[in-house]
């Protein structure tokens, strides 16, 4: 994964077409080769490179954007309710409706900037949710959550005799559907519902890396460094930053749907400010403003999610049971804290430290010891290298570190 | 007619009149200085200018259209760049890219949506901006991040920045403020191998003498809000309003 | 005219605590410029820091009694709580009142908790950018909320008022009304009346005091104060235990009103920073206003006659976002807030 930092966008995007494509056989050894855990991957992926568009491109930081992840969600349980099973309808209306919903919060929120913008996404992200939760229950179903039905109209499918609910699916393959295939000792599966996902995800991050590599990426990251000279430039930032709010909202209600599609579910909690918290702490733990970065950080952060929080007490015992006794109580007591239901403590814990030490995220890390690395292969007498920017429009140039990777916090 | 037509424009600021029924008119092609000393009001017209300040009457008409009440954004479209007052440049961002992004607005306007398209695509752009960066000496550096740069050369980027945009009209607040004999030597060589080479008319905002009588075809004298003086050079040095202006009634001298 | 009444007295309880935790809020941002988005959790602390303390207080002592027995034939266990069998009467009194004595409780525990945060943490992003100080406390108040929620698990945990204030009175026969128009709790009550003592305190302490003066100037003007020589780093944690140790004793008087629970910091801290934004970010006194106009008008969206007029929609829980989003709009700064600030 690291050497891709610096090779060109093409081989960029042919490896993480690899590595998406055969996340079954990578995941498997490490225990998170289940279709449940690789569809969240991919899906949260799709949700983090959205919001990385937003926030590390323009530097505007949104607490809200779990709002439209929220709407993409009961919109595509809807579409799945009273127009088809088939999964294409839903997905297309959540990108819809959800996109329609930023531009609305957008317009509005971004008629303030810095902290003042941060705090009204999040109160309309607040509102969303308890809009969702208690006054619009005869669209949310409130509490309970939204869900499909045997008695849904469906007008679109063949009227089904079976008494069982449908489950949502494309070209009658269901996203539950799965192949185990045995490999060097170990199951690995392939799902429907991941590989659609992973497709998507794939095209997603196209896009995004389309955006970045544009004129439009190039303004967006001017609004960052300095808006008040980008307006005297002759640019009207504000547009820019609503559509760049309004892409980002698209790609978290796509993310939305396709969490319905794999599991069609749609609550509320769904939409509540810690559910935005995790999707900045995912791009910020990757590395805001990187391509790679925020996909990073979501796969790491569900993949502690689902690994930590299934350690238990008696697991964290048995890692220490050969040291004696004592140690072994002691050990346990200090550590199991910080797992199983307590890892949100280690998250908080690990958020902290990337914001404080490395507000560049890993892939900063990353390159910072390649940067180290190269360093120290090379003479002693070679200058320091000075900044440099990636050299513009070269595909095939050898690539420098890409723009986010170098500390744009040193203003 | 000139090419910037200030007339009557008054500026109050509670009990303090800022500016008092200025009248201005800039020609094209010349390098006009507006001088006067500190709180003479300068700063305030200037804002008038750009669109940071609506005066509270009067006109200020640029190619015939007025100024008034547009944004800062739309007084650029219009033709007119502006230089501050310390450098403002786009710090995260390269060199090169510094000076493509004004070129895109002078091409593209204030709002263009094509989110995919290719920068790399963006020859002519990116061949215009790198000539821009011959002209003024930063090419071979083009790569490097602004924020690595030293004072005078972000002046020198931001110059690049303006003239990419090929304006009518290019304001300069202090070019040379804050920087060593050296570098205003060199800066106001720059803005008259510029002026000469793009017929580009300059309003100069600038308290060092040095500058002024150096470049300027021209010069407004601004006192207390109002312009006392507006002459060519030569005719400025001696005239007693300006002593006066500047160093108080003839008395104390 | 009862029922208006009623509504003011029924905002005023909640107005209170968003009044206290704004005013922390706004401390701690006015002075320090810092957006600390680990408030709540100060105020969820305080919460607990009762529960803490009623815990103390009820260790018991258990005696098998010599002639009684339990229903089930084994000897009658009597428990005694130690602060009892040690002070007697004085000790029951204790545990009656046991709010009042975890204030005392509280103020030492949160004056620390404060230094250490500021000292450890906050201290380090003064200079850095204000998203990286939200991400930051938001990492903190992450990890705080989830420490309590492993200490003391994730269900909420009733704590008393004092005997002598539990149950209602009739606010209504004191100006005159009929009996029984307008009863309202007296726990609440007297939570109005402490929030105006401390709110009282904090201007009185901020006005009258040199530390308070030199406070205030570096809210209207940080860069000035620095430059006069004034040793702002210790009171820039003097403040900011202050602010910790209002917040905190907001949560402590608040627990007869509120079970805590390890989220009521995180609940607290959106509609708090709504309220600070409302009032004008820096703005003391807009902070207070803010915070008991909003509970207020949070109450009044609560009646039965509001909701049959918007046609069976409830808004009480949506009404203080959208006046937030309403007042940001046409007017940036806030109620009382100066112009510019935090702008960019």
């Amino acid at each position: 994964m690291l050497k891709t930092f610096r090779t060109s966008d093409r081989t960029l995007m042919v490896l993480f077409t690899i590595f998406v494509l055969a996340a079954p056989l990578i995941m498997a050894p490490l225990g998170a080769g289940y279709p449940d855990l690789m569809q969240r991957f991919a899906i949260y992926g799709i949700f983090a490179i959205g919001f990385n568009i937003l926030f590390g491109l323009t530097g505007y930081l949104s607490f809200g954007h779990a709002a439209f992840l929220g709407v993409g969600s009961y919109s595509a349980v809807w579409m799945l309710k009273l127009l088809s099973i088939n999964i294409v309808p839903a997905i297309i209306f959540a990108v819809v409706v959800s996109g329609l919903f930023a531009l609305l919060i957008g317009f509005i929120s971004l008629r303030r900037s810095g902290i003042y913008f941060s705090i009204l996404t999040l109160a309309f992200a607040q509102m969303s949710y308890n809009l969702a939760y208690s006054v619009l229950t005869p669209i949310t179903n409130g509490e309970t959550g939204l869900q499909l039905d045997l008695t849904d109209p469906r007008i679109l499918d063949t009227v089904n005799e079976t008494s069982q609910v449908a489950s949502p699916s494309f070209l009658g393959l269901e996203m539950g559907d799965t192949a185990v295939v045995q490999f060097l000792g170990m199951d690995l599966q392939f799902n429907v519902g991941f590989y659609i996902s992973a497709l998507i995800l794939i095209g997603m991050f196209y896009l995004s890396l389309r955006i970045f590599r544009s004129p439009f990426g190039m303004i967006l990251r001017a609004v960052k460094s300095n808006q008040t000279r980008l307006n005297y430039t002759g640019f009207n930032s504000r547009p820019y930053t609503l559509t760049a709010f309004v892409i980002s909202g698209m790609y978290a209600g796509l993310a939305g749907a396709l969490l319905v599609c794999m599991d069609p579910l749609a609550g509320a909690d769904r939409m509540q400010w810690t559910a935005s918290g995790e999707v900045v702490l995912m791009t910020i733990m990757g590395g805001a403003g990187t391509l790679i970065g925020p996909v990073l950080g979501a796969g790491i952060i569900k993949y502690f999610e689902n690994i930590f929080s299934r350690i238990n007490e008696s697991v964290v015992e048995g890692w220490f049971s050969a040291l004696p006794d004592g140690v072994t109580d002691f050990l346990t007591a200090v550590v199991s804290p910080f797992l199983g239901s307590g890892w949100h403590i280690s998250l908080g814990l690990i958020f902290m430290l990337v914001v404080i030490f490395l507000p560049g995220g890993l892939v900063e890390g990353a390159s910072r010891i390649m940067n180290l690395v190269r360093r120290l292969s090379q003479t002693r007498k070679t200058t320091s290298s000075p900044s440099v920017a990636r050299p513009l429009g070269d595909d095939e140039s050898p690539e420098e570190p890409p723009p986010g990777s170098v500390n744009t916090r040193e203003s | 007619m000139g090419i910037l037509e200030v007339k009557g424009v008054n500026k109050r600021f509670g009990g303090l009149l800022a500016l008092d029924d200025v009248n201005l008119s800039i020609q094209q092609n010349t390098v006009h200085a507006i001088i006067g000393p500190n709180g003479a009001g300068k700063s305030t017209l200037l804002n008038c200018f750009i669109g940071k300040l609506l005066p509270d009457s009067g006109t200020v008409k640029f190619d015939n259209s007025s100024l008034i009440g547009l944004k800062p954004f739309q007084i650029n479209q219009a033709g007119i760049s502006r230089v501050f007052q310390t450098p403002e440049v786009f710090a995260d961002l390269s060199i090169l890219e510094n000076v493509m992004i004004p070129a895109f607005a002078h091409r593209d306007g204030a709002f263009h949506l094509a989110p995919f398209r290719s920068l790399a695509k963006e020859t002519a752009i990116r061949e215009q901006a790198e000539k821009i960066l011959q002209d003024v000496g930063l090419v071979d550096e083009r790569h490097q991040l602004a924020s690595a740069m030293s004072r005078g050369n972000k002046r020198r980027l931001e110059m690049a920045m303006c003239l990419v945009q090929q304006p009518k009209l290019l304001l300069l607040d202090e070019p040379t403020a804050g920087m060593a004999r050296a570098d205003t030597n060199n800066t106001i060589d720059l803005l008259k191998s510029i002026n000469e080479a793009h017929n580009i008319t300059f309003v100069v905002i600038e308290h060092d003498m040095h500058v002024v009588f150096s470049l300027a075809d021209r010069i407004s004298v601004l006192s207390q809000g109002h312009v006392i003086v507006e002459d060519h050079p030569s005719n400025i040095k001696g005239h007693p309003k300006v002593q006066e202006a500047y160093l108080g009634t003839a008395e104390t001298q | 005219m009862d029922a208006i009444l009623l509504q003011v007295l029924n905002g005023l309880d909640k107005g209170s605590a968003y009044a206290l935790i704004a005013l922390g809020l706004t401390l701690i941002f006015g002075t320090l410029g810092v957006v600390n988005f680990a408030h709540g959790a100060l105020f969820m602390i305080g919460a607990f820091c009762t529960v803490t303390f009623n815990n103390l207080l009820s260790f018991e002592r258990v005696t098998l009694s010599a002639t009684e027995l339990s229903p089930w034939g084994t000897p009658l266990e009597i428990h005694v709580p130690y602060v009892e069998l040690w002070f007697g009467d004085f000790g029951a009194t204790m545990i009656d009142y046991s709010v009042f004595w975890s204030l005392l409780f509280a103020i030492p525990v949160m004056l620390l908790i404060g230094i250490v945060m500021e000292r450890g943490l906050i201290k380090h992003f003064y200079k850095r950018p204000h998203a990286d100080q939200i991400l930051v406390t938001f990492g903190l108040a992450i990890v705080l909320q989830e420490v309590i929620k492993s200490v003391y698990g994730a269900n909420p945990i009733p704590q008393p008022a004092p005997a002598a204030f539990v149950g209602s009175i009739d606010v209504g026969v004191w100006i005159g009304m009929a009996e029984n128009s307008v009863i309202y709790p007296i726990w609440r009550l007297v939570y109005f009346l402490f929030a105006g003592v401390i709110i009282g305190g904090i201007f009185a302490f901020l006005r009258y005091t040199t530390f308070g003066m030199v406070v205030r100037a570096g809210m209207a003007d940080r860069e000035t104060v620095g430059l006069l020589g004034i040793d702002i780093d210790k009171r820039f944690t003097a403040m900011f235990g202050l602010a910790a140790v209002v917040t905190g004793m907001a949560g402590v008087m608040y627990t007869p009103i509120l079970s805590p629970n390890y989220h009521m910091g995180m609940d607290f801290l959106v509609l708090c920073f709504v309220v600070v934004v409302v009032g004008g970010m820096g703005s003391l006194t807009g902070a207070v206003a803010a915070g008991f106009l909003l509970g207020i008008l949070q109450s009044f969206a609560s009646m039965p006659e509001v909701k049959d007029f918007l046609f069976g929609f409830s808004i009480d829980q949506v009404i203080i976002y959208l006046v937030a989003v309403i007042i940001l709009l046409i007017r940036p700064r806030g109620l009382m807030g100066r112009k510019g600030v935090m702008e960019t």
